[in-house]
Protein backbone atom coordinates (compact mmCIF):
# COMPACT_ATOMS: atom_id res chain seq x y z
CA UNK A 1 0.00 0.00 0.00
CA UNK A 2 0.91 3.76 -0.31
CA UNK A 3 0.77 6.79 2.08
CA UNK A 4 1.49 9.84 1.69
CA UNK A 5 3.52 11.60 4.63
CA UNK A 6 3.32 15.09 5.87
CA UNK A 7 6.00 16.60 7.57
CA UNK A 8 6.27 20.34 9.40
CA UNK A 9 8.44 23.00 10.61
CA UNK A 10 11.93 21.77 11.68
CA UNK A 11 10.55 17.74 10.79
CA UNK A 12 10.26 19.03 6.94
CA UNK A 13 13.98 21.03 7.07
CA UNK A 14 15.47 17.80 8.28
CA UNK A 15 14.01 15.82 6.36
CA UNK A 16 14.73 18.15 3.62
CA UNK A 17 11.19 17.69 2.19
CA UNK A 18 6.83 18.37 3.34
CA UNK A 19 5.58 15.52 1.56
CA UNK A 20 6.59 12.35 0.45
CA UNK A 21 5.19 9.01 -0.73
CA UNK A 22 6.52 5.57 1.22
CA UNK A 23 5.36 1.81 0.14
CA UNK A 24 4.65 -0.05 3.21
CA UNK A 25 3.29 -3.74 3.42
CA UNK A 26 0.33 -4.44 5.30
CA UNK A 27 -0.85 -3.95 7.78
CA UNK A 28 0.97 -1.47 9.00
CA UNK A 29 0.81 1.43 11.95
CA UNK A 30 2.03 5.00 12.34
CA UNK A 31 4.72 3.87 14.06
CA UNK A 32 5.95 1.24 11.11
CA UNK A 33 5.67 5.04 8.93
CA UNK A 34 7.93 6.98 11.34
CA UNK A 35 10.44 3.81 11.77
CA UNK A 36 10.48 4.06 7.71
CA UNK A 37 11.24 7.43 7.68
CA UNK A 38 14.01 7.47 10.18
CA UNK A 39 15.78 4.51 8.63
CA UNK A 40 16.20 7.31 5.73
CA UNK A 41 16.69 10.62 7.71
CA UNK A 42 18.27 9.61 10.98
CA UNK A 43 18.32 13.11 12.54
CA UNK A 44 14.64 12.79 12.94
CA UNK A 45 14.87 9.93 15.60
CA UNK A 46 15.15 13.59 18.09
CA UNK A 47 11.24 14.33 17.36
CA UNK A 48 10.10 10.62 18.86
CA UNK A 49 9.39 11.83 22.54
CA UNK A 50 7.95 15.20 21.49
CA UNK A 51 6.20 15.19 18.16
CA UNK A 52 2.45 14.89 17.41
CA UNK A 53 0.77 12.15 14.81
CA UNK A 54 -1.96 12.75 12.64
CA UNK A 55 -3.63 10.53 10.30
CA UNK A 56 -6.00 12.11 7.60
CA UNK A 57 -5.53 15.57 9.47
CA UNK A 58 -7.14 13.83 12.68
CA UNK A 59 -4.27 13.53 15.72
CA UNK A 60 -3.94 10.24 16.44
CA UNK A 61 -1.77 7.90 18.19
CA UNK A 62 1.71 6.16 17.41
CA UNK A 63 -0.37 2.41 17.70
CA UNK A 64 -2.55 3.57 15.26
CA UNK A 65 -3.15 1.35 11.91
CA UNK A 66 -3.29 3.09 8.51
CA UNK A 67 -4.42 1.88 5.45
CA UNK A 68 -3.79 2.27 1.56
CA UNK A 69 -3.62 6.12 0.79
CA UNK A 70 -4.00 7.55 4.26
CA UNK A 71 -2.03 10.64 4.58
CA UNK A 72 0.26 10.99 7.99
CA UNK A 73 1.22 13.11 9.38
CA UNK A 74 4.38 14.10 11.37
CA UNK A 75 4.24 17.05 13.69
CA UNK A 76 6.55 19.04 16.15
CA UNK A 77 6.19 21.07 19.14
CA UNK A 78 3.45 23.11 18.49
CA UNK A 79 4.20 26.92 18.02
CA UNK A 80 1.30 29.30 17.30
CA UNK A 81 -0.08 32.32 18.97
CA UNK B 1 -11.21 19.48 4.42
CA UNK B 2 -12.14 23.31 4.47
CA UNK B 3 -14.90 25.40 6.26
CA UNK B 4 -17.54 24.44 3.58
CA UNK B 5 -21.36 25.99 3.74
CA UNK B 6 -23.35 25.92 0.31
CA UNK B 7 -23.41 28.68 -1.60
CA UNK B 8 -20.14 30.49 -0.53
CA UNK B 9 -18.29 32.99 -1.72
CA UNK B 10 -14.65 31.24 -2.76
CA UNK B 11 -11.49 33.74 -2.18
CA UNK B 12 -8.32 32.15 -3.22
CA UNK B 13 -4.97 33.53 -1.46
CA UNK B 14 -1.63 33.50 -2.92
CA UNK B 15 0.00 30.67 -0.68
CA UNK B 16 3.60 31.08 0.12
CA UNK B 17 5.36 28.79 -2.62
CA UNK B 18 7.03 26.50 -0.21
CA UNK B 19 4.11 25.65 2.28
CA UNK B 20 2.15 23.13 1.47
CA UNK B 21 -1.36 24.86 2.07
CA UNK B 22 -4.56 24.49 1.18
CA UNK B 23 -5.10 28.05 -0.46
CA UNK B 24 -9.39 28.33 -0.43
CA UNK B 25 -10.58 30.36 2.36
CA UNK B 26 -14.39 31.24 2.33
CA UNK B 27 -15.96 34.09 3.01
CA UNK B 28 -20.03 34.41 3.31
CA UNK B 29 -21.10 37.89 2.27
CA UNK B 30 -23.12 39.60 5.02
CA UNK B 31 -27.31 39.42 3.97
CA UNK B 32 -27.34 42.92 4.80
CA UNK B 33 -24.00 44.31 2.85
CA UNK B 34 -23.66 44.60 -0.62
CA UNK B 35 -20.66 42.13 -1.76
CA UNK B 36 -17.92 44.34 -2.76
CA UNK B 37 -14.26 42.88 -4.59
CA UNK B 38 -11.72 42.07 -2.26
CA UNK B 39 -11.31 39.21 0.70
CA UNK B 40 -11.06 40.48 4.23
CA UNK B 41 -12.42 43.17 4.57
CA UNK B 42 -15.28 44.54 7.58
CA UNK B 43 -18.05 44.59 4.83
CA UNK B 44 -18.24 40.79 5.23
CA UNK B 45 -19.07 38.27 7.43
CA UNK B 46 -16.34 35.82 8.32
CA UNK B 47 -15.90 32.09 9.49
CA UNK B 48 -15.30 32.29 13.38
CA UNK B 49 -12.27 29.91 12.99
CA UNK B 50 -10.06 30.52 10.06
CA UNK B 51 -6.19 29.60 8.82
CA UNK B 52 -5.26 32.65 6.15
CA UNK B 53 -2.32 34.20 4.84
CA UNK B 54 -4.36 37.93 4.76
CA UNK B 55 -4.10 40.54 7.63
CA UNK B 56 -6.65 39.88 10.82
CA UNK B 57 -9.45 41.99 10.72
CA UNK B 58 -10.16 42.19 14.45
CA UNK B 59 -13.66 44.75 13.90
CA UNK B 60 -14.94 42.06 11.25
CA UNK B 61 -14.35 38.87 13.91
CA UNK B 62 -16.13 41.25 16.59
CA UNK B 63 -18.73 41.98 14.64
CA UNK B 64 -19.50 37.97 13.87
CA UNK B 65 -19.57 36.86 17.07
CA UNK B 66 -21.94 40.16 18.01
CA UNK B 67 -23.74 39.22 14.82
CA UNK B 68 -27.89 38.10 15.60
CA UNK B 69 -28.05 38.45 19.47
CA UNK B 70 -28.49 42.48 19.85
CA UNK B 71 -28.37 43.36 23.67
CA UNK B 72 -28.28 39.58 24.59
CA UNK B 73 -23.99 40.23 24.92
CA UNK B 74 -23.12 42.59 27.90
CA UNK B 75 -19.38 42.21 27.54
CA UNK B 76 -16.87 40.98 23.94
CA UNK B 77 -13.09 40.13 25.47
CA UNK B 78 -10.83 40.39 22.30
CA UNK B 79 -7.26 39.38 22.15
CA UNK B 80 -4.43 40.14 19.37
CA UNK B 81 -0.77 38.73 19.47
CA UNK B 82 1.21 40.94 17.53
CA UNK B 83 5.05 39.80 16.36
CA UNK B 84 7.37 41.40 19.07
CA UNK B 85 10.89 43.26 18.22
CA UNK B 86 12.64 41.03 20.65
CA UNK B 87 12.51 37.46 21.61
CA UNK B 88 14.88 35.65 24.42
CA UNK B 89 17.74 38.49 23.74
CA UNK B 90 17.03 37.95 20.15
CA UNK B 91 16.67 40.92 17.65
CA UNK B 92 13.90 39.71 15.53
CA UNK B 93 13.34 40.87 11.92
CA UNK B 94 10.39 39.08 11.10
CA UNK B 95 8.02 35.85 11.73
CA UNK B 96 7.06 33.26 9.10
CA UNK B 97 4.19 30.59 10.39
CA UNK B 98 3.24 27.71 8.85
CA UNK B 99 0.17 25.31 10.18
CA UNK B 100 -0.76 21.88 9.01
CA UNK B 101 -4.31 23.70 7.84
CA UNK B 102 -7.14 21.03 7.86
CA UNK B 103 -6.13 19.90 11.34
CA UNK B 104 -5.51 23.42 12.41
CA UNK B 105 -8.88 24.44 11.63
CA UNK B 106 -10.27 21.50 13.24
CA UNK B 107 -8.22 22.14 16.44
CA UNK B 108 -9.21 25.61 16.78
CA UNK B 109 -13.25 24.34 16.29
CA UNK B 110 -12.58 21.71 18.73
CA UNK B 111 -11.35 24.59 20.89
CA UNK B 112 -14.19 26.90 20.52
CA UNK B 113 -16.25 23.90 21.24
CA UNK B 114 -14.75 23.20 24.57
CA UNK B 115 -14.83 26.92 25.56
CA UNK B 116 -18.90 26.82 24.66
CA UNK B 117 -18.81 23.84 27.12
CA UNK B 118 -17.19 25.70 29.65
CA UNK B 119 -18.92 29.24 29.13
CA UNK B 120 -22.54 28.01 27.61
CA UNK B 121 -23.21 31.64 26.89
CA UNK B 122 -19.81 32.71 25.27
CA UNK B 123 -19.91 32.95 21.38
CA UNK B 124 -16.23 33.06 20.26
CA UNK B 125 -14.12 33.88 16.82
CA UNK B 126 -10.85 32.96 16.28
CA UNK B 127 -8.35 33.74 13.21
CA UNK B 128 -4.82 33.12 12.93
CA UNK B 129 -2.64 34.33 10.40
CA UNK B 130 0.09 32.20 8.67
CA UNK B 131 2.97 32.92 5.83
CA UNK B 132 5.39 36.02 6.38
CA UNK B 133 4.67 38.40 9.17
CA UNK B 134 6.76 41.65 9.93
CA UNK B 135 6.99 43.41 13.13
CA UNK B 136 3.87 44.59 14.99
CA UNK B 137 1.39 42.48 12.80
CA UNK B 138 -1.07 40.26 13.89
CA UNK B 139 -0.75 37.03 14.20
CA UNK B 140 -3.80 36.01 15.96
CA UNK B 141 -6.94 37.46 17.08
CA UNK B 142 -10.01 36.31 19.17
CA UNK B 143 -13.30 37.69 20.04
CA UNK B 144 -15.07 36.32 22.98
CA UNK B 145 -18.69 37.73 23.38
CA UNK B 146 -20.27 36.88 26.54
CA UNK B 147 -23.67 37.77 28.73
CA UNK B 148 -21.13 38.85 31.22
CA UNK B 149 -17.17 40.23 31.29
CA UNK B 150 -16.29 37.89 33.83
CA UNK B 151 -16.76 35.07 30.70
CA UNK B 152 -16.14 37.01 27.85
CA UNK B 153 -13.01 37.69 29.56
CA UNK B 154 -12.12 34.24 30.38
CA UNK B 155 -13.53 32.49 27.75
CA UNK B 156 -10.83 34.64 25.60
CA UNK B 157 -8.01 33.87 27.41
CA UNK B 158 -8.67 30.16 27.74
CA UNK B 159 -8.84 30.20 23.86
CA UNK B 160 -5.37 31.46 23.61
CA UNK B 161 -3.55 29.15 26.05
CA UNK B 162 -5.33 26.51 24.20
CA UNK B 163 -3.83 27.61 20.79
CA UNK B 164 -0.72 27.38 22.26
CA UNK B 165 -1.20 23.95 23.34
CA UNK B 166 -2.90 22.05 20.78
CA UNK B 167 -2.84 23.61 17.19
CA UNK B 168 -0.75 22.47 14.95
CA UNK B 169 0.84 25.82 13.45
CA UNK B 170 4.69 26.71 13.88
CA UNK B 171 6.53 29.63 13.66
CA UNK B 172 10.37 30.30 12.73
CA UNK B 173 11.68 33.39 14.22
CA UNK B 174 14.32 35.40 11.29
CA UNK B 175 16.46 37.23 13.57
CA UNK B 176 19.93 39.51 13.30
CA UNK B 177 22.39 35.82 12.95
CA UNK B 178 20.03 33.27 11.98
CA UNK B 179 16.77 31.43 12.03
CA UNK B 180 15.53 29.45 14.52
CA UNK B 181 11.95 27.24 14.60
CA UNK B 182 10.13 27.87 17.79
CA UNK B 183 8.76 24.80 19.00
CA UNK B 184 6.49 24.78 22.73
CA UNK B 185 3.95 22.47 23.46
CA UNK B 186 3.40 18.43 22.23
CA UNK B 187 0.53 19.29 20.93
CA UNK B 188 -2.08 16.18 22.51
CA UNK B 189 -6.10 17.08 22.35
CA UNK B 190 -6.88 14.45 24.97
CA UNK B 191 -4.18 15.83 27.56
CA UNK B 192 -6.70 16.80 30.71
CA UNK B 193 -4.08 18.45 32.76
CA UNK B 194 -3.37 20.87 29.91
CA UNK B 195 -7.05 21.23 29.59
CA UNK B 196 -7.51 22.28 33.11
CA UNK B 197 -4.30 24.11 33.37
CA UNK B 198 -5.79 26.50 30.08
CA UNK B 199 -8.74 26.59 31.96
CA UNK B 200 -6.70 27.88 35.45
CA UNK B 201 -5.35 30.25 33.96
CA UNK B 202 -7.86 31.60 32.13
CA UNK B 203 -10.18 31.92 35.45
CA UNK B 204 -7.04 33.21 37.55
Amino acid sequence: MRVTVRLFARLRDLAGAGELVRDLSTPATVQTVWRSLVADFPPLAEYERTMSVAVNAEYARMNAEVTDGDEIAFLPPVSGG
Amino acid sequence: MNIRRPGLQTWRHEPEPHLKMRPTYKVRPHPTMRHTSGGYTGLMSVPLVAITTAALDLAALVAEVSSGDAGGHGAIATFTGLVRHHNLGRTVLFLEYEAYEPLAVRALERIVAEARDTWPGARLAVHHRIGRLELGEASIIIAAASPHRDDAFAACRYTIERVKQIVPIWKREHFEGGQVWLEGATADPDDNDARQTAYRIACA
